[in-house]
């Protein structure tokens, strides 16, 4: 179990290279470097560009030196922790993200697993009551979910809370919390603002994994064995917990892995919609204004957590199948 | 013998043994309800889309600052005259706009003796058709002039319906330009990588994997972030339909891959290979027409997720910008909650949208179950 750990975290390392190095593509690809923007905007605001201070920002960052040689300077920094600075907020952009990122963090996480949670049930619910009223209920309900788009379903959400419920449902705290200190209250006040953007995020995920759980539990159901348990007298949801659904689970966790990076792109989105205070609002903001290298730090960051939530989800799988584990 | 040999030949007894490929596609595909009716939706989006000009009664782009938020108007068909009797006289219920002078927030009172008449097919300034076809009647139009608004106005006071439908034009062909760009790459690369495996094959299959596993909206923000905004309306659409191509085309090379993969090694294609043909005809003798109509069913359900990603980067202001216009370029508008809140019609292209997707997804759905010679027929 451990040596499989190991190699799949190996694995994950070029991957997070591949990450880390298109992030960077993306630093790079406005015209002009960091500088040329930097000066253009001090110019703008009417302020005299000291050509020493240039100078040496370009000393910093590398700006003369080949392209690998600027990306490997700048990978470097990010290991150490340095993201570079941000010209619009004039501060080292690891300041500017710490927070952001652990609200993505947390809002990934559960809506992981709420899509896991809900989808589970509601799948094994849909395939052993296959062609019900309530197998129909959840089929058109996914279907639907599967197209829509969320930040659609957001907005109309965002429009019945204001004009029906005249209610706010922007945010992850109410107004008393934002700047408080974390106590009970205040992580009750996040659970109740992180229902709605988990929900909507989770949708279309959950909507695709009940499908893969339906699917995958119906191609167990009517095998042999689960007629020899049936008969040998074991209790029917004993039987069904026991033999199918476990067999059923692992393309279901294996598809948990893909799910990772849908959240977190879907999560843009609503997360600028409904305006929490995770790293996306920053990083579209940053993007707008070309600040790159604070957009930079997020992509690469939102890259990471896709991937390691990948790796996370492998390792679960190998959990559940010994199959995985030995080969 | 002769007669035993007709007797025995199916194509005699059984019409259905005649049948090509692409009917038996087709025979199985009308069965599929949904997709049938994906079909025809699909079908008017896109003749909506080409047409475009014809549909929309004024210029997408043309402001009117007495009609600023004007709400949707319905189009009345009947008229009593001033003697009691009916007339078919299509018309609108004209609204005049007072302002509250404390706030200034906009009202609309309907004015009951004013109405604006409307003709189908009526006569109108001359226009090009698709850019090319001189035409001077449009679907909708005023008879004596003055303005109506089916889907209600935006901020401008431009007319919604007609920025809908123009944004038809954008949005679905964004769809199809945008996978045509990927369905480019991903026969090229995952044609190759299945077809002579090897390293390219282990590379490739790593850098599909990698981008599969990056959360794409960030990615695609990024890339867009980097086109100089000054760049003109049409460059700018090609431009955002590259990025979206440049992460898009993985789904389809692994289609393509896996089914190249699993094909080589049939007993028909070693024997073109043995008989000498080479690379390229075995591909495109023998091999294409048992991949055509896969291919033909991812594609259907690509171009559904090109247009979302196309309004979901437009909505969040790095696709498109105005003057174009788009579903997403218009759902910008009903970003705020205030505009939402007193015009909720900015919705509408938001339907749109979700029709066309879901159409898109039914279609793709009928014709990948269509296409599959394995299915089991449906009862």
């Amino acid at each position: 179990m451990l040596t499989y750990i190991f190699k799949r975290t190996l694995w994950a390392i070029p991957f997070l290279l591949g990450a880390s190095f298109l992030a960077f593509v993306i630093i790079q690809a406005p015209p002009g470097d960091y500088l040329t923007t930097y000066a253009a905007k001090l110019e703008a605001a009417g302020q005299t560009v000291d050509t020493a201070r240039l100078n040496a920002l370009r000393e910093r960052f590398g700006l003369d030196e080949p392209y690998l040689a600027q990306y490997w300077k700048w990978i470097t920094n990010v290991l150490r922790g340095d993201f570079g600075m941000s010209f619009e907020w004039q501060q080292p952009v690891s300041d500017l993200i710490g927070d952001r990122m652990m609200f993505s963090v947390i809002l990934a996480v559960s809506t992981i697993l709420f899509t896991w949670a809900v989808a589970l049930p509601v799948g094994v619910y849909s395939a052993i009551r296959k062609y019900t009223a309530g197998d129909y209920i959840v089929t058109v309900i996914a279907f639907l979910g599967l197209a829509t788009p969320n930040f659609l379903i957001a907005l109309a959400l965002m429009y019945f809370g204001v004009v029906y419920l005249g209610a706010d449902v922007t945010g992850l705290f109410s107004p008393q919390y934002a700047n408080a200190a974390w106590s009970w209250g205040k992580f009750l006040d996040l659970v109740s603002h992180l229902i709605i953007p988990v929900t909507i995020i989770g949708l279309s995920s959950t909507a695709s994994l009940i499908r893969v759980m339906r699917a995958n539990l119906l191609d167990e159901l009517y095998k042999p064995y689960v007629t020899t348990a049936r008969a040998k007298g074991l209790g029917e949801f004993k039987l069904l917990l026991k033999y199918p659904v476990r067999l059923a689970l692992n393309p279901f966790v294996s598809t948990i892995g893909w799910a990772f990076p849908q959240i977190i792109s879907g999560s843009t989105i609503v997360a600028f919609v409904l305006s929490l205070p995770t790293a996306d609002p920053l990083m579209l903001q940053a993007l707008m204004s070309q600040d790159m290298y604070l957009a930079g730090a997020f992509i690469l960051l939102l890259c990471v957590l896709s991937i390691v939530g990948m790796l996370v989800s492998d390792i679960l799988l190998a959990i559940v199948d010994p199959r995985i584990r030995y080969n | 013998m002769q007669t035993q040999a007709k007797m025995i030949d199916p194509r005699i007894t059984d019409s259905t043994a005649q049948a090509s490929q692409w009917q038996l596609i087709w025979s199985r595909f009308r069965k599929h309800r949904l997709a049938m009716i994906g079909l025809v939706l699909v079908g008017m989006l896109y003749f909506v889309a080409a047409f475009a000009e014809f549909f929309q009664p004024f210029d997408p782009i043309s402001t009117s600052s007495i009609h600023v938020y004007h709400p949707p108007q319905a189009i009345h068909l009947f008229e009593t005259g001033t003697d009691g009797g009916w007339s078919f006289r299509p018309h609108v219920i004209d609204l005049e706009l007072t302002r509250d002078p404390l706030t200034l927030a906009a009202n609309y009172a309907e004015i009951p003796q004013s109405k604006t008449y409307i003709q189908f097919f009526g006569e109108t300034e001359p226009y090009l058709l698709a850019g090319v076809i001189p035409m001077q009647h449009k679907l909708l139009s005023t008879e004596q002039g003055g303005r109506f608004y089916l889907f209600g106005a935006d901020r401008m006071g431009r007319d919604l319906f007609s920025r809908t439908i123009s944004g038809t034009r954008i949005s679905m062909s964004i769809g199809l330009v945008g996978v045509g760009f990927s369905l480019f790459l991903g026969l090229l690369i995952g044609g190759v990588a299945g077809y002579y495996a090897g390293w390219f094959d282990t590379l490739s299959s790593r850098i599909i994997e990698l981008i599969m596993a990056m959360p794409t909206i960030p990615i695609w923000l990024g890339l867009s972030a980097a086109i100089p905004a000054n760049w003109d309306p049409l460059t700018r659409y090609f431009a955002i339909t590259v990025i979206l191509s440049l992460v898009g085309w993985t789904e389809l090379a692994r289609v393509v891959r896996g089914r190249f993969f699993a094909l080589k090694t049939e007993d028909f294609v070693v024997a073109a290979r043995l008989d000498g043909a080479p690379p390229l005809r075995v591909i495109f003798r023998h091999m294409m027409p048992s991949l055509v109509s896969h291919i033909i069913a991812s594609v259907s359900l690509a171009i559904p997720a090109m247009i979302l990603a196309e309004t979901s980067l437009s909505f969040l202001g790095l696709g498109l910008l105005p003057p174009s216009v788009s579903w997403g370029v218009l759902l910008k508008e009903a970003q705020n909650i205030r505009a939402i809140a007193s015009a909720p019609w900015l919705f509408i292209p938001g339907a749109f949208v979700a029709v066309a997707v879901l159409s898109l997804n039914f279609l793709g759905d009928g014709l990948r179950d269509a296409a599959d010679p394995y299915a089991q027929e449906r009862g």
